[in-house]
């Protein structure tokens, strides 16, 4: 019996909240992400694009388990269709799931790099690991380097290797290619590519989005914390006709490449987004109802969208 | 006026390597230069030298053919890859402007930074925020040069794009020298009239 | 009830823990001296409703005496701790923004007199200023400031070169603007919360030289003298001197400690995450 595609990770109404002091003593809660959605499933890369702020990091820290004691999680979290607990996020991480992290801070200072890549794993041969590194660029004498040594394009680079090492099902990778040079940056993502050809899955969250649509197969937009398309990477490549949400339409358009032309003002902050489509601000088409409700997402030409004027 | 790098050497020990081995590079007023590399090639070292943040093992930079100043004001200003760093965290973003005198309403329309945003600590505003403000601020010290290292970097491409606009209409207006460093073409070929490789190397 | 956070829990701690401290102070300084006089009617009773800490060999109630002699021991404690904490910062800033010479120098200073047991020093300083009250101070002053400075000056060091500060220097702000505003606001949480730290090291300096005979004066109703007598009868069976003295300045202190503890929490502005 054939059943339809198994997916690897899916949220549904994922919403994070952190509490925190707005004045000297009072606390109040601070809606981060709110009913965000995504799925992974595996032999893909999903890219994630959208402004800092707009909760890619923390929703990569909310899927790992990783968010500090003052933040709240709901919604639901499922890992291979089973529901991720913290006990199951705790077995995962660094195994099934890895991460790369975003900063370099995340090495250990003390420890040489190249000890760091292998990891805690005993038959480890520093075969794969070398050819990793010279994939990279990286000469051969890093493994011996110290993190402070290294420069911050080398360190990413560090990083990623790091993740490949392992053999996980899901690598979710946090701002891999910021400080990597144009070619350096596309041998990662090709990287990337070949494990999703495996049978892996990848989840990229960048900034750098001209280069995540070449090597993506679906590229998930969010804007404060919540999803506002999902689309194959083509319709990205296509341009902003074939784009559902106003938001993409916009990511697409200030590109240096393609007009570097922006739309006006920036992301609420969280603690005062508005009542209806968050977008709506800052929208061409925002009308009575989009101020007054949120959409729901709904399927369009092969993605989804969290619109009601999109066609 | 001209800011120029004469055959600058620099590294950070007497035992280290060279960071910079005889770079030499020159920037007008009122043109955009963008500095294109790969990273780990010196290319924050080089900002930092050209906004007097370092002094050269050998060689000079000059601006107008004199020395950069030690003491006072520097024309040149730089603007960094985080600005989280680059304020004081303990400070309301107001004062933080004031630190370069009186606000200048028009340049923060221009920027985009809403009103609001000047009471706020630096933790409650996103990377792309404070980076307005960061620019705010290079521009309101009545700087000549800007040198604005990967400022677009940890930015969503909107934010770069309402950033770059806004810094190269003011630098129109007010005649700036700018250098942007970056290792995105394309976004180097859409804003410079000038494209400058350093060679890439890892050491 | 409404479950208090972190930070009013801590306020409150902190003010109860100030307000408690300020009574006894000032019960200390407004019990009238005819309340200590001594008499021999009443010498050696143990604890009772009328004397609750009992009374001692000359017939001194001892809650009272205690009372007073705490008040002694903050005053002490107050001006030796506020004093080092001046010096401290002023040293840890000229160590941290100097030359590199004057801040080998002060560390040598810092190592050097870190390296002496305090109780040793103050002694010999206490003794050699004709002991009294003059002498204490200028002990305690003298030994208490080495740590903080050392904080003070690894934490300057720090922040010079932070980049809003040196992105300060070259919008052409002098270094004492820089210290004035950048530097200090950053300093002062950590000054306030090392002082009200130091106060109670200071006060258990105090009571030890005390003790030990090198302080202040036997008639001083000090802890550390009341403690000193109470040995000579502890061993016929008169237990209450030492007893409740004792444990008045083990509360003080541990007031005083937690008291520090939750002031950091407060002036910390990264606990507002939390």
């Amino acid at each position: 019996m054939e059943q339809k595609r198994d997916t690897l990770l899916e949220l549904h109404d994922l919403s994070v909240s952190f509490r925190m002091y707005d004045s000297a003593l009072k606390q109040t809660e601070l809606q981060m992400i709110s009913d965000l959605h995504l799925t992974v499933y595996p032999g893909e890369v999903v890219a994630v694009a959208g402004a800092s702020g707009s909760g890619k990091s923390l929703m990569a820290s909310a899927v790992l388990g990783l968010l500090p004691p003052n933040a709240t999680v709901r919604g639901h979290m499922h890992y291979c269709g089973r529901e991720l607990t913290p006990e199951m996020q705790k077995e995962l991480r660094g195994g099934e799931i890895a991460l790369v992290p975003q900063s370099v801070s995340y090495l250990d200072p003390l420890m040489r790099v190249g000890k760091q890549v292998d990891g805690h794993k005993k038959d480890s041969s520093p075969g794969k690991r070398r050819g990793l590194f010279q994939r990279f660029g990286l000469p051969e004498r890093t493994e011996k380097l110290y993190p402070f040594q290294l420069s911050g394009g080398m360190a990413r680079r560090v990083l990623v290797s790091t993740a490949l090492m392992s053999d996980a099902r899901l690598i979710i990778a946090d701002e891999p290619t910021p400080g990597m040079s144009l070619e350096q940056a596309m041998e990662g993502l090709q990287m990337f590519r070949e494990l999703a050809n495996e049978g892996k899955a990848v989840l990229l969250i960048t900034h750098d989005i001209d280069l995540a649509f070449e090597f993506a197969d679906r590229v998930a937009v969010f804007y404060v914390g919540t999803t506002v398309e999902i689309a194959p990477a083509s319709d990205f490549r296509a341009g902003p006709d074939a784009l559902r949400h106003p938001y993409s339409k916009a990511l697409w358009k200030a590109l240096p490449q393609n007009g570097f032309v922006p739309i006006k003002g920036t992301q609420p902050y969280a603690g005062d987004i508005p009542k209806g489509c968050l977008f709506a601000p800052r929208c061409p088409w925002a009308d009575e109802q989009c101020r007054a409700c949120v959409p729901f997402v709904r399927d369009l030409r092969g993605g989804e969208v969290r619109c009601f004027h999109a066609t | 006026m001209r800011l120029e790098a004469k055959n600058v050497f620099f590294r950070y020990g007497k035992k280290e390597p060279w960071v910079l081995e005889n770079v030499s590079l020159q920037l007008e007023q009122g043109e955009c230069l963008a500095l294109l590399a790969p990273s780990g090639c010196g290319k924050t070292t080089l900002a930092m030298l050209l906004s007097g943040y370092l002094q050269p093992m050998q060689g000079e930079i000059l601006l107008d053919g004199m020395p950069l100043r030690k003491k006072g004001l520097c024309p040149v200003q730089m603007i960094f890859q985080h600005p989280e760093n680059a304020v004081n965290p303990y400070w309301r973003m107001k004062k933080v402007l004031e630190e370069c005198g009186e606000i200048q309403e028009n340049l923060l329309n221009v920027l985009g930074i809403e009103r609001a945003w000047l009471d706020r600590y630096p933790r409650e505003l996103s990377g792309g925020e404070l980076q307005r403000f960061c620019v705010a601020r290079a521009l309101m010290s009545g700087a000549e040069f800007l040198v604005c290292d990967e400022i677009s970097t940890m930015l969503d491409v909107i934010s770069q794009a309402q950033i770059w606009n806004a810094v190269l209409d003011e630098a129109k207006k007010r005649n700036l020298g700018i250098l942007a460093i970056t290792h995105n073409r394309h976004l180097a070929r859409r804003i410079a009239s000038r494209v400058y490789e350093l060679p890439g190397r890892d050491f | 009830m409404k479950r208090m956070n972190r930070r009013t829990k801590a306020l409150a701690v902190s003010i109860a823990a100030a307000v408690v401290f300020l009574l006894i102070y000032l019960l200390g300084i407004l019990i009238p001296d005819n309340a200590v006089a001594s008499g021999f009617l009443q010498a050696k009773l143990p604890p009772s409703w009328e004397h609750p800490f009992g009374t001692d060999a000359l017939g001194r109630d001892l809650l009272m005496r205690t009372l007073k002699g705490l008040s002694v021991s903050m005053t002490i404690g107050i001006a030796a701790s506020g004093l080092s904490a001046v010096i401290a910062a002023c040293i840890g800033i000229v160590a941290a923004s100097g030359s590199r010479r004057a801040d080998a120098f002060i560390s040598w200073l810092i190592d050097l007199v870190m390296g002496i047991p305090h109780t040793v020093l103050i002694i010999l300083i206490s003794f050699s200023l004709g002991r009294g009250l003059k002498g204490l101070l200028v002990g305690v002053m003298a030994t208490h400031w080495c740590s903080m400075a050392r904080l003070i000056r690894g934490e300057v060091l720090q922040l010079r070169n932070r980049q809003y500060v040196t992105m300060s220097r070259r919008l052409g702000k002098t270094e004492c603007w820089i210290l004035v505003h950048h530097l200090l606001p950053h300093l002062l949480p950590q000054f306030f919360v090392g002082i009200v730290l130091m106060f109670p090291h200071a006060i258990l300096h105090e009571a030890s030289i005390s003790f030990l005979g090198f302080g202040l004066p036997p008639e001083q109703p000090a802890i550390g003298i009341i403690l000193a007598e109470s040995m000579r009868y502890i061993s016929v069976g008169m237990w209450w001197p030492a007893v409740f003295p004792g444990l008045m300045l083990v509360l003080l202190v541990l007031l005083l400690d937690r008291l520090g503890d939750n002031l950091r929490i407060v002036l910390d502005p990264y606990s507002a995450q939390e």
